[in-house]
Formats: C-alpha cells, structure tokens, sequence
C-alpha cells in the first residue's frame, strides 16, 4: 500500500517524519511525558541558569523554506496582497518565505519569545526585523546565531557607516533592514514658522501640543543632541541625567503632552499635536495620505539613525536559507524596490542609482536616500549595558507613568 | 458555583442527610457520587492548569531577586519581600489613582444606568417592542470592538475637534485646556465602557419588580422619594451589587483608557499601565507580579467588605 504524500507545511512535515522515526508505544510515551514534566519542572527552576543557549542544526538543505516576521508596512505588496520581490525570491532559489506582520513593537516581541530564546528553543522564525538596541540585548544574551559571511556575498554592498556598529563588531551577528531617522515635524499649516532645534518644541505657543517618541533612544537622543553631547560618543550617566530633567520639566509643565509609539500619527493627523519627534518614514507617509501637511527636519545639532536588522534566533534550523534571503535583498535593484515602497531608509550601496530606474522623484527624496550632509548630521546611540540599559529605563518610564 | 451545582446531585458527607426521597444511606445516592466528581474532573483541571498554576507561578515571580551582576530582565527565585515594599512607595499615586478611577466611574455608570434600567425593566413594560429595542441599542456598543470606541472618543475630544472647538467658543474651556490625557476623559472613558455591565444586571432585576409593592408604598402614604429608597432600592439590590463590581472589578484594573496611546496621558497612568510597563518594557518581573498580586488582593478585600455589608452574599 502507497503511503499518503506528507502535507505541505515544513514543520508538520517534519513532525510527521520525527514521529515515523521513533515508533511510539505505551512505555515509550509514559517515558517521555514523565520526561517532559521532569523536563518543565528543570526549566521552571533554572530560569536562572547563566548558560547561553547553543543554535539549533541548521536543516535548510532539506527544508527550503522561511519563516520572517517582520513589521507592518515594512517590504513591498501588490494589490493582490502578495510580496512581488518575495515571489521573485522564491523563483529564483526555491525558497518559500512564509512573511508575517509579527513584530508590532520590540517590547512586545521580545516579551513574546524570550522564554523560548533562553532555552534555545524554536520561536516559530527563522529570521526577525528588530531594531539596534533590541537585537544589542539578545546579541548580549546569545540569542542570536552568527551569519556566514561568505553566504552573503552582496552585504559588501552594506553602507560603509553600518559595516561596524558597537554592539556587533563586524556585523557578525546582524544586517539592517532597513533605518531611518528621528527628527523634528511640525504641521505647515498651523505652524508655519517651524523648527529649525529641539529647543523650538519649548516655543511658549507650543504649549501642550508637543508630541514626542515613547522610544526612549530617539526622545533622549534628540534632546542630548540638542544640548550638545555626541550620542554616539562616550558620555555617561551625568549627560543623560541633564537630558532627562530637561524632559521631565517639559512634560510636568505640560509642555509635551503626547508621548506615544507608533500611534503618534494620529494625533498629528487630528492635529493635537502641532509639533513633535518624529520618525521620518511616517512623515513621508503622511504627507502621501494627506497632502503635504508637515514639514520634516534632522535638527541642525543632530538627530538620530537607528536601524531594523535581520537577526537569526538561536533555535531556528534555518539560518542558511536566510543568508540566502539577506544576500538577495542586498541587491540593489531589489533594494530599490522595497524602497520604493516602504520609504526608509535603505542600507545598500547602489540602490539609489536602481531607484533612479524606478522612479526618479524617490531616488531625488532625502528622507529615502539621504545625502551626505544629513548622513553626517545623524547619530546612532550608542550601545547600553546591561545595567546602564535599567537604569536609564527606569528614569525614563518613570516621567511617561507620571510617578515623579 | 461549581460546588453548589455538585452539592445538589450529591451532598458531601460532612453535610445534613438530604431531608426528602433518598436518605443518605440509600446505595444510589452513595454510586451517584464519584460519577459526579468525575463529571467536575475537566472543570477541575482547567481551574489548576490555567489558574492556579499561573496564580502560584506570580507569586513565586513576585519574590524574585535580580541576579548579581545581572543583565536586565534577569532574577532568581528568592524571597525578597521587599519587592511589594518598594512597588507601594513608588507605585503608590497609580494605587490610589486605580482605585479613585474607578470607584468614580462606577458611581458615574450607576447614576446613568439606573433610570436608563428603570425605564426598560419597570416604564416600557407596556411596550415589549420598545423594551427590546432599547436593550438592542444598550448591548449594541459590544458590536464594535472596545478598542475602536475608545479610538473613536479620542477622536471626538481632540483639540481640533467640534466638541472642544465649540466649547472654547462659548468659553466653557480655557482656550489652552485640552480634553484628551486629562483624568476626565480617562474617568468619562472608563464609564463609557462599562455602562452596558452596570445596565444589564440592574435591568435583569426591576424587571422582575412587582409594581404592587411600589402601589402599597404610596397607598400608606410614602412619598415617591420614599416608596423608591425603601422599596426599589432595597429590591433591585441584587442588580446593584452584581452591576457595581462587574463595573468596579474591570474599571480597576483597565489600562486601555488610561493608556497614553488612548484616553490617558502621563498624568493619569493607573495600575494596569504600571504593570505593563514594568512587565514588557523594563522587564522588571518581580515588580509586575508583585502589583498584580496586591491589585488582586486589594480588589478581593473591597469586594468582600462589600459584599457583606450589602447582605446579598446569598445573590452572589
């Protein structure tokens, strides 16, 4: 008798397989579930073990296909809601990407998987978008496993300012997505003078309809910035503490009313917030949706650049079909199609001369292709260890819960 | 509950023989037993696996210590009771705030709902069309998720918005006052939403009022402020317990509302909103157990004070 062909799904195929394997009986069951609550009741205990968890075996010879989470609005889609440059990816590899909405916030995310990731467990992808000081964290705890550069040959098209970053030397562990900055937007049309500084948001007519960013590395790295500190640099405790009174006098003047993530831009479209720190992205959205209403600008004393980078979770078996992945969206034409429609910044050299073929007008667009001076105006934050990562937390959530 | 519905097709020994048809020592009553408990066997095993377990897990959680020399999010099952210390004098304005919130919000919903259930339960009775059609109309909100009604009241209160606009023209609001991150709106918020609670119950029993006794009240010559704080109120007791803790228990413990990205802003962050942020955003664990469990504990006090000094425990 012919067996029934196994289904589609890549796990359950290979679920289905493991079980073939193993012929289960009653004794071998017992066994394994007595196991499996010794197994539980361990890792309930050792929640605390310091060891890092080890990368899982890497199948992507046998199983072609990827699971990537990714954030909303974040690659390119056709209006039949299928991903164009993932199709072509598919066709040209014979890797199926199976691409979800998963990651709405990097909290949230982590929040979600870092019980798996600690105890090197598969966490349902093989690849995830996260931004700097997030992926910083799980690089810090071994969550990560290492890329091998001579899979991804294209990534010497990576921007020369991204090739070393402080939390991974070498980008041995990481590649960008895609960034952007955070700046300053004000609406033109009932604020038509604008801001040049962050000091302008402290403009008497502002008050209360400042908006600010509930990330903390983009409010405080602007207003550091703003009073003259090098973000990237070395700067310690004192620098940030001068930039966090600042903000907790702002706010408990009620100067800046809206600190929020990503939903800051309804409060710019309903117009509670006339001024605010902004990611740049969103604001060559918005201004797409409603017409040109707000003005954007890297402050003149600097604004910040953060990246989303791919980063392969410890227990994920396919690490080498997502060396495949980040090598072919190193290309630059390929860049410059995700480009074209996501509006952040792209990380790969030569994507704007692709751009150039796609649509002229986005390649001109300084928020998508920044020239140099603005490139040299925008600072990463630097990287936080452990402790200083709590302890600047803390002060900071402490203003946003109004504990003070 | 589930006790009271297993007690009745089989005592438990150590209570009275059941006094009619089958004494205890009848052998049907003992064989009818275990098939009961076996009937609570799932009910039973969900209650251990995701509430009891998850109850024990918190509190182990809220003990923890940070590790030495650890990095953030990372503690050590320990006994550090300092945890609830230090949460109470930090936390302690979104301890009271929660509590204030929602003991306002839950008189708010009250002071609505009661006429609003005394008109479909007690007037509209002569009109069953009526009475079905505004219960329709009560319910209706839970149509549309929670979320996008509270979305939809952030909207209608930004600063750009008629409603303020107008306000400010006929100077009823500063021209710098603001709606949207004030308490009023988180308190106007929570009301809003937990109306359709406080309703029902409230309307499930003057439903079942008997107008006769409100007859015999003014037929002794009560007034009608009278015949309704010593008859209705007193018989639509049931529906104001049950209504003000389905409103109380939620409202407490809501962070939708008072979210920053909703009703709220930095000044009116109640409990839930703490407990999120230590929880997912500062990963301090301990905290965020530690405050749930005083939330919870506090809400058992004030519900079972309560309870027993309204006298309904038996209603429950």
């Amino acid at each position: 008798m012919k067996s029934k062909p196994l289904p589609a799904d890549p796990m359950i195929r290979q679920l289905i397989r493991r079980a073939q394997n193993s012929q289960m009986g009653r004794r071998t069951l017992l066994a394994g579930a007595g196991a499996g609550a010794t197994a539980l009741a361990l890792a309930a205990c050792s929640s605390g073990a310091t060891a890092k968890p080890t990368a899982a075996a890497d199948t992507s010879a046998t199983d072609k296909s990827i699971r990537w989470d990714n954030w909303a609005l974040y690659i390119d889609v056709d209006d039949a809601g299928s991903y164009p440059t993932l199709d072509a990816f598919k066709a040209q590899t014979g890797i199926s990407v199976k691409y979800t909405e998963a990651v709405d916030d990097n909290n949230s995310y982590y929040g979600k998987v870092k019980d798996q990731l600690a105890l090197g467990q598969d966490i349902g992808a093989d690849v995830a978008c996260l931004t700097d000081w997030m992926v910083s964290r799980m690089i810090r705890f071994g969550y990560t496993q290492e890329l091998d550069h001579a899979n991804i040959p294209n990534l010497a098209n990576l921007l020369p300012s991204l090739q070393d970053v402080d939390f991974d030397p070498g980008r041995a562990m990481s590649v960008p997505w895609q960034g952007g900055f955070a700046g300053l937007a004000w609406n033109k049309e009932k604020y038509p003078q604008g801001l040049a500084s962050v000091e302008d948001l402290w403009a008497a007519d502002l008050k209360g309809r400042v908006g600010v960013l509930s990330e903390m590395r983009d409010t405080m790295g602007l207003i550091m910035l703003d009073q003259g500190v090098d973000i990237s640099g070395d700067w310690g405790e004192d620098e940030f503490t001068a930039a966090i009174d600042e903000f907790e006098k702002q706010v408990s003047d009620g100067q800046i009313r809206n600190i929020k993530g990503n939903s800051y831009k309804e409060d710019l479209a309903n117009e509670d917030t006339l001024a605010a720190i902004v990611w740049s992205g969103d604001i060559v959205q918005l201004n797409a949706e409603n017409g040109d209403k707000w003005g954007f600008i890297v402050p003149e004393r600097g604004g910040t650049l953060w990246n989303d980078n791919f980063v392969v979770p410890i227990g994920s078996p396919g690490k080498k079909n997502v060396e495949e992945l980040i090598n072919y969206y190193y290309d630059p034409a390929v860049a410059a199609e995700v480009a074209a429609y996501v509006n952040y910044i792209t990380p790969v050299v030569g994507a704007k001369e692709a751009m150039m073929a796609i649509d002229p007008a986005l390649a001109e667009d300084p928020l998508i292709f920044p020239d140099d001076a603005t490139l040299a105006n925008a600072y990463v934050f630097r990287g936080l260890d452990g402790t200083e990562e709590q302890t600047f937390n803390n002060q900071f959530q402490a203003i946003l819960l109004g504990a003070a | 509950m589930a006790f009271a519905a297993f007690s009745s097709t089989a005592p438990p020994p150590t209570t009275a023989p059941p006094p009619t048809t089958a004494p205890s020592t009848d052998p049907a009553a003992r064989r009818r037993s275990p098939v009961a408990l076996f009937l609570l066997l799932p009910g039973i095993l969900y209650l251990v696996l995701f509430f009891l377990t998850p109850l024990v897990s918190l509190l182990l959680t809220s003990f923890q210590a940070p590790r030495e020399f650890g990095d953030i999010g990372q503690y050590d099952y320990a006994f550090r009771w300092q945890n609830y210390v230090e949460v109470v004098t930090t936390y302690w304005p979104h301890i009271v705030r929660s509590f204030s919130y929602a003991l306002a919000a839950t008189f708010f919903a009250l002071l609505i709902s009661y006429p609003l259930a005394y008109f479909i339960g007690v007037k509209a009775r002569k009109w069953p069309l009526l009475q079905s059609l505004m219960l329709v109309l009560v319910i209706a909100p839970f149509f549309i998720s929670f979320l996008l009604r509270t979305l939809a009241w952030k909207q209608l209160f930004s600063d750009e918005s008629f409603v303020v606009q107008t306000l400010k023209a006929l100077s009823l609001m500063a021209p710098e006052a603001h709606v949207t991150g004030t308490a009023f709106s988180v308190i106007f918020g929570l009301t809003y939403n937990f109306i359709p609670f406080m309703t029902l119950p409230l309307y499930t029993t003057l439903e079942r009022l008997d107008v006769r006794y409100l007859e015999a009240g003014s037929d002794l010559y009560a007034s009608p402020f009278h015949v309704f704080r010593k008859v209705t109120i007193p018989l639509s007791m049931p529906g104001i317990v049950a209504g003000t803790l389905l409103t109380f228990i939620p409202a407490a413990g809501d962070y939708i509302n008072a979210s920053r990205d909703f009703l709220g802003g930095t000044g009116t962050q109640m409990m839930g909103n703490v407990i999120e942020t230590n929880f997912l955003v500062l990963q301090n664990f301990p905290a965020a157990a530690a405050l749930s469990i005083i939330l919870m504990t506090v809400i058992l006090v004030i519900v079972s004070i309560y309870v027993k000094r309204s006298g309904t425990e038996e209603l429950l």
